[in-house]
């Protein structure tokens, strides 16, 4: 028997990455900033969302989101209280959401009528990480219910993130919070994203958020910040 | 668990490439880097499951692992860094631009020549 070697030198995802650049495209076309939100469940994502979207909307940001779970549209049922537009998208089995799951979920939407697309990807510390929606900015977030040490045990997602937000801080000194503890295991890992404390209940952190998401892309920076020394 | 999904992706990217439908794959040799949150067991046992009733039934699954690589700007070196604490190990700087680690690449595919076209050479 002959054999033959063909060099692949493919990535795994490939398809998922072309897709991807091409929403990274028709986003920056449409001037629409996209966030991919990864966490665990329950650290809160679905309430800080909503809250996110209601200021939004207050500010005449025009807000829209889609949001993954396995089951149930319940969350999406919780986030169109904010009044903005949302589309739940049910995975089944599926861990995390793939591109072209975005692309046929955005099919009908403007997006040259929309500011801000906030996509809630599954719960899930892990699988989400590896795949790439288009979004511009991926924010992972860490409840002040889970261990301090987060970053350190799913150091891809924190490492990967552009934007950490730390939840539920309403409840940190119930829950003995060590913030200290709890910043050094997100610089390990992460030493350049910002950190943003909020709380859902008290809105402390969201119009920062906010503002953040909406802010000039780091990587695009306009032509007098390029000229400064 | 998304090594369902990545196994059914590198049996379809390999699919893709075959000269002809036909012709029967016998090694698939991947590089996975510590950063890809992959777990190489898990992702054997999926590859198993996904090449059911593909020309990959019967190739060998070969995982590389490559380490998490930094360019450290303080000491311009690259080092190798753990993935709990990306400091380089030469001058303890923090350092968040790595270079190496984030692999999930299919390297190359042995196939079985005799079937090539369904002529041996």
């Amino acid at each position: 028997m002959t054999t033959r070697i063909v060099d692949l030198r493919k990535g795994v995802l490939e398809k998922n990455d072309l897709l991807a650049q091409s929403l990274r495209a028709q986003f920056v076309r449409a001037n629409t900033r996209v966030s991919n939100w990864v966490s665990s469940p329950g650290s809160g994502k679905t309430a800080l969302l909503e809250a996110l979207l209601t200021a939004a909307l207050a500010q005449s940001v025009s807000a829209a989101a889609l949001v993954g779970d396995c089951a149930t549209d319940n969350d999406a049922k919780r986030l169109e209280r904010s009044g903005a537009p949302v589309r739940q998208i049910v995975t089944e089995s599926m861990c995390h959401l793939e591109a072209d799951m975005i692309a046929s979920y955005l099919d009908g939407w403007d997006l040259d009528t929309i500011d801000l697309l906030v996509i809630e990807n599954v719960g899930n510390l892990v699988c989400p990480t590896a795949y790439d929606l288009g979004e511009d900015t991926r924010v992972a977030l860490l409840s002040v219910t889970e261990g301090e040490d987060k970053p350190a045990k799913y150091p891809q997602l924190f490492h990967s993130a552009d934007v950490v937000v730390i939840t539920k801080t309403d409840i940190a000194t119930a829950v003995e919070w060590d913030r200290l503890a709890a910043m050094a295991a997100i610089r390990a890992v992460n030493p350049t994203a910002p950190i943003i404390e909020t709380s859902s209940r008290t809105g402390d952190g969201v119009l920062e958020l906010l503002h953040m998401l909406l802010a000039p892309m780091p990587s695009n920076p306009s032509p007098q910040l390029q000229e400064a020394p | 668990m998304h090594e369902l999904s990545v196994a059914h992706a590198v049996v379809s990217t390999v699919v893709d490439a075959l000269p002809t439908p036909d012709t029967r794959v016998l090694q698939v040799r991947l590089r996975i880097g510590e950063l890809s949150g992959l777990v190489p067991q898990a992702l054997e046992f999926a590859y198993d499951v996904a090449a059911q009733g593909t020309p990959l039934e019967d190739a060998v699954l070969v995982i590389e692992r490559s380490p998490i690589v930094i360019d450290c700007p303080s000491c311009g070196e690259q080092q190798i860094a753990s993935a709990q604490d990306f400091r380089c190990p030469s001058c303890q700087q923090p350092c968040g631009n790595v270079v190496g680690g984030k692999e999930m690449e299919i390297v190359d595919i042995t196939l079985d020549d005799v079937l090539v076209g369904g002529v041996a050479r």
